[in-house]
């Protein structure tokens, strides 16, 4: 093993971790401002990547321009849900029962796509998805780097409504005393509907990314949701920073296993990291009181 | 929460689970099939169609993997299952009796395979049972299959894991996986030594399907002089493939040999490999370029597979009057061309045939005639070729091939002057040309 193989490993593990945590910023959000659980992360990640891939084939639409479509989309549809299963959950339940009714969403998203586009594997194409440039010996995938940086963008401005707006106050207000908020005039259900939207709204932007970077098929989503889970609990549920910071973390740790000593531990390694971050700081790199207080 | 409301939400939840269970169904969940084409599936009743449909069926059970991650083999192979009774009943039946296949759906678990068996035998009663998709899942029901003493036909369980747990029951129509690769190695090791690779790299998914079909063609690598550079296993759910296909593209090896049991495995590599300028001259995956247009659509089109291998016992255009029956009748039934038939289809397919042909032979529906009869030097037909189960229950008369993406076609390449190959492309031609 090279020196230059390492440093490649950590550059990968740095722009994948990027992508991951474009694809748990949603995650992380509802569970941060709803203490919901959303076990359909996945499945909208993959239908993310459905829409795109919809957009970009049949419409010719660049995937990266797509998202101008397919964010408000998945913003209304997002309210949607919040409405339709998310909003009969209550109180002392609600984190428990949401992994049952969310698992049912991803079921019923993975029913969908099934139907209309059937269970082979697709790829989003695009001139930049598989073109590299050449920097200090090293080949650099674009849309590693563009989704890389998209994530960064996304996840600051997301940091920034929820902790340097009123709406943002109003939305850890809610979360933090609904009554006490209710009484301020804060409509708690539109707070909430609207956080929702926004979280699954980044989401459509980390299924293009992923679907531009994996092959995909409606199944896809189940193997993405512990990883994604393991992430959020890293970087303590809630915080949209800490995501992208536990995702680079996790996945540089993970990648430098796979080329230093072998494939088969980094998987390993990847689930003992948390464990043993955990057992020191039981509420994750940023537990979720500070992230409330933030 | 109150009585009634928490009474509500729990109807609401059974609400949405059944949606989310019918929906998700509808992605090809159970299914029973008795529709009709033509012959050539295997009976010898020779009862007219109209005879046999006014007897009771005779149900056979199958568990695929209709969703998760086989879901495209399984849904493969409940297209062959389909065609096979369709053209069995076609033909008069089993015996007379018109077939209904009852196929649920595993969702690509080890554990509910094992329970769908159980459900299929125990309580719905069905005559006879057809093999799952993959080793994987072959293992754990064959076990539970012969607790009940049912045959256990398969298609795509032929590693050395399914046959070795001392069980009389299972039978694999397929090529054993061990030799998968016998004929790749032997081609580059015959090459002459100036083209000859100098160097081959390995990596495979922790997989009773790929490991298996390593060692053998690692051995005839090795003792022709070709340095294995690179030999590592990676688990079988692997979210990031590029560090490992990274590290490979690194060595530069003149061949990579690939252990993957499914299309976004072989996808990842050759985008990795795309992006880091590596060219292999020679580069064979065990499972996933054998997937037809699912293969071509994954990996940004045919001009990416280019001289791409993939071994196998079948291809589409395998010259077998009964094979290519099946493939017409798959095109016609399903569209597309015969490019988009993928081998678990005929495997799926050769199932049907020789539980038919055992059911003739023996003229019983008895599983334990059948499990006698094909246990005896009985030679088979299918659609992939010729059947003779050793005492293990492995197809011994199965040849391998392996086969090559030339110009949008899978084409067999080798055994080099073997009925049917054609000239392989050596060195691959780079990506995208």
């Amino acid at each position: 093993m090279s020196a230059s193989s390492l440093i490649k490993a950590v550059i990968d593990g740095i722009l994948t971790g990027g992508v991951y945590a474009l694809m748990a910023a949603g995650l992380t959000l509802i569970f941060g401002v709803m203490d919901i659980i959303n076990i359909a992360q996945g499945a909208l990640i993959v239908l993310g990547a459905y829409m795109s891939y919809v957009l970009s084939v049949h419409l010719g639409i660049d995937l990266f321009v797509g998202l101008i479509i397919t964010i408000p989309a998945f913003f209304v549809l997002g309210v949607f849900i919040e409405w339709a299963f998310m909003r009969r959950l209550r109180d002392q339940e609600r984190t428990a029962m949401s992994i049952l009714v969310t698992y049912a969403v991803a079921i019923i998203i993975e029913g969908v796509l099934s139907v209309i586009f059937g269970v082979d594997y697709l790829q989003l194409q695009a001139p930049y998805v598989n073109s590299t440039f050449h920097l200090l010996g090293f080949y650099l995938p674009y849309i590693y780097v563009f989704g890389f940086l998209l994530a960064v963008a996304l996840m600051g401005v997301l940091y920034y409504i929820l902790y340097r707006t009123h709406f943002g106050r109003g939305v850890r207000g809610s979360l933090q005393n609904r009554a006490a908020a209710e009484l301020i005039g804060v409509n708690v259900n539109r707070v909430r509907a609207l956080s929702v939207g926004i979280g699954v709204s980044v989401t459509a932007a980390g299924g293009m990314v992923f679907g531009a970077t994996n092959s995909f098929n409606p199944s896809s989503g189940y193997d993405l949701i512990s990883r994604l889970l393991s992430i959020v609990i890293l970087a303590g549920l809630g915080s949209i920073g800490g995501a992208l910071i536990a995702a680079i973390f996790m996945v540089t740790l993970e990648d430098v296993v796979a080329v230093v000593w072998s494939p088969v531990w980094a998987t390993l390694v990847y689930y003992a990291s948390l464990i043993v971050v955990l057992s020191f700081m039981p509420n994750g790199l940023f537990g979720k009181a500070a992230v409330r207080a933030q | 929460m109150t009585r009634s409301s928490r009474t509500g939400w729990m109807l609401s939840a059974a609400a949405v689970a059944a949606i989310a269970a019918v929906l998700a169904g509808c992605g090809g969940s159970s299914s029973s099939s008795s529709s009709a084409i033509s012959s050539s599936s295997g009976s010898s009743s020779g009862s007219a169609t109209s005879s046999s449909a006014s007897k009771s069926p005779v149900v056979i059970g199958a568990s695929l993997s209709l969703s998760g991650d086989f879901s495209a083999d399984g849904q493969a192979f409940e297209k062959g299952y389909q065609l096979w009774a369709a053209d069995i009943n076609k033909a008069g039946g089993l015996l007379g009796h018109p077939v209904k296949l009852d196929i649920v759906s595993d969702a690509s678990s080890p554990a509910q395979v094992v329970t769908n068996y159980e459900k299929l035998i125990s309580s719905d009663h069905d005559q006879l049972v057809f093999g799952p998709f993959s080793t994987l899942l072959t293992v754990p029901s064959s076990k539970v299959v012969n607790r009940f003493g049912y045959a256990f036909v398969e298609g795509a369980g032929g590693a050395p894991a399914a046959f070795g747990n001392g069980l009389k029951n299972i039978f694999d129509v397929s090529l054993p996986v061990i030799d998968n690769l016998v004929p790749f190695a032997h081609w580059l090791a015959t090459l002459p030594a100036s083209e000859r690779p100098k160097t081959a790299a390995v990596a495979t998914s922790d997989d009773p399907f790929t490991q298996p079909q390593f060692p053998a063609a690692i051995k005839i690598l090795q003792d022709a002089g070709i340095k294995i550079v690179y030999n590592k296993v990676f688990p079988a759910e692997v979210t990031d493939y590029a560090p490992i296909a990274t590290s490979v593209a690194s060595t530069k090896a003149d061949a990579f040999l690939l252990g993957s049991v499914d299309v976004p495995t072989v996808s990842a590599f050759i985008h990795t490999f795309i992006q880091q300028h590596y060219n292999p001259k020679a580069f064979i995956a065990t499972a996933g370029p054998d997937q037809g247009a699912a293969f071509l659509k994954a990996i940004g089109g045919a001009a990416n597979a280019e001289g791409v291998m993939v071994p196998n016992g079948w291809y589409p255009g395998y010259a077998n009057a009964a094979s290519q029956k099946m493939v017409q009748e798959y095109v016609a039934k399903y569209g597309g061309s015969p490019s988009d038939v993928n081998a678990d289809v005929a495997e799926a397919y050769s199932v049907g045939q020789i539980v038919a042909q055992a059911v003739a032979a023996t003229h019983s529906l008895d599983n334990s005639k059948i499990i006698a009869y094909l246990h005896s030097p009985v030679s088979l037909s299918s659609v992939q070729g010729p059947v003779k189960f050793d005492s293990l229950g492995e197809n011994g008369a199965a040849a391998a091939f392996a086969f090559q993406w030339q110009k949008a076609n899978l084409v067999q390449v080798l055994p080099v002057g073997s009925t049917g190959s054609k000239p392989a492309e050596y060195p691959k031609p780079n990506w995208g040309s």
